[in-house]
């Protein structure tokens, strides 16, 4: 009998799908987009990257259980001008050659009601890291569902923009950071 | 009638050839540095002054618009009074041409053009690279010309003054008494 109640226990620990739930866990790339947002002698400029990818568990029923690790390929940047891309890659920004990724790596979610949650994590960009608070919305819509989302990061903090890039002049130490991913649930 | 221009028709025309001539000599400077922090500088500094360059060629039409510029000579052969029209009638539209055509062409590359980094002017064109591509040729174009007939303005004005040795030269200087 007390065997079978810890077999019971660890099923249910196990299992994370309770009857009607559904675990966001197929990022859509497709569907999804990380843009950015810095200023340039006070001129907005937009630029977003093209591929990323990501693993998440994501069940709304227990949102503080979710995990999330995202993966961003540097070198897939858009910064809207063919030379800002090549210039971008080399050593004096990302480095792509050394640090081809930036990844963010959730360690915990907060549910701050509603649809709004904040996703503390690590988010490591040039072999520096930092530790961030990410806010997101989340909104289930049909078989998929999208976590939407901005924060604000300090190129400085992590290298990026170096040597004669790296005064605050030209290219603005704040960088906005724009997220879209969708996810297929199962 | 009166033989010189006004006194603000001068400052406008030489402020402008000041600015136009820079903003010419920093374009064909420019575009071919390599990416840096001076190369994005000097293209904002570019940008604002080609702002300033179209505000102040509207307030030299709205100008010109209530004010006659003296008549060329008599003595000057009907063709080339017409070709001196239609030269400054050229210098006119490409002051217009070149810094639209450099604003559309911000705007189709995704970089606005904000004035002095702090009046935003509205993009009238969405982010479209072919687009911009497009204008950037117009842009660069629209240049070379205006440096060309810009050549043919300045050696006009020499030859009028030292081979047909009239006042069309001397009367835009500034040295000359003016009245407005």
């Amino acid at each position: 009998m007390k065997h079978a109640l810890s077999t019971l226990a660890l099923l249910a620990a196990l299992s994370p799908l309770s009857a009607g739930a559904v675990e966001y866990n197929q990022v859509l790339p497709a569907k999804s987009s990380v843009a950015f947002t810095y200023q340039q002698m006070g001129v907005a400029v937009d630029g977003q990257f093209r591929k990323f990818s990501g693993q998440l568990s994501f069940d709304p029923a227990k949102p503080t259980a979710a995990r999330v690790s995202f993966d961003v390929e540097l070198a897939s940047v858009d910064t809207g001008a063919p030379e800002g891309d090549a210039e971008v890659a080399g050593k004096p920004w990302f480095n792509t050659a050394a640090f081809p990724v930036a990844r963010f790596v959730s360690s915990g979610v907060k549910a701050l009601g509603g649809n709004r949650y904040e996703v503390p994590g690590k988010l490591t960009i040039k072999g520096r890291t930092q530790d961030v608070i990410v806010p997101a919305t989340f909104t289930a819509q049909g078989a998929s569902g999208v976590f939407e989302g901005a924060f604000t990061l300090r190129r400085a903090d992590f290298a990026i923009g170096e040597g004669s890039w790296a005064k605050f002049d030209i290219v603005a130490n704040d960088v906005r950071l724009k997220f879209r991913i969708a996810a297929s649930g199962k | 009638m009166k033989n010189h221009y006004t006194a603000t028709a001068k400052s406008l025309h030489w402020v402008m050839a000041v600015l136009i001539i820079g903003l010419l000599a920093l374009g064909f400077y420019m575009q071919d540095l390599p990416l840096s922090p001076e190369k994005l500088k000097l293209y904002s500094w570019h940008k604002w002054a080609g702002v300033t360059a179209f505000l102040l060629v509207l307030v030299r039409l709205a100008w010109r618009a209530g004010h006659r510029p003296p008549p060329l000579p008599a003595s000057m052969p009907k063709p080339l009074q017409l070709a001196a029209h239609g030269g400054h009638l050229a210098l006119y539209g490409l002051m217009l041409a070149m810094p639209l055509s450099g604003w559309l062409m911000s705007s189709a590359k995704g970089f606005q053009t904000v004035w002095f980094g702090l009046l935003p002017i509205p993009d009238l064109l969405a982010k479209d690279k072919a687009l911009g591509d497009l204008l950037q040729n117009v842009h660069a174009t629209l240049a070379v010309l205006f440096v060309l007939i810009l050549v043919g303005h300045v050696a006009a004005a020499l030859k009028h003054h030292f081979i047909d040795r009239d006042d069309i030269l001397t009367r835009m200087l500034p040295a000359r008494p003016t009245e407005n």
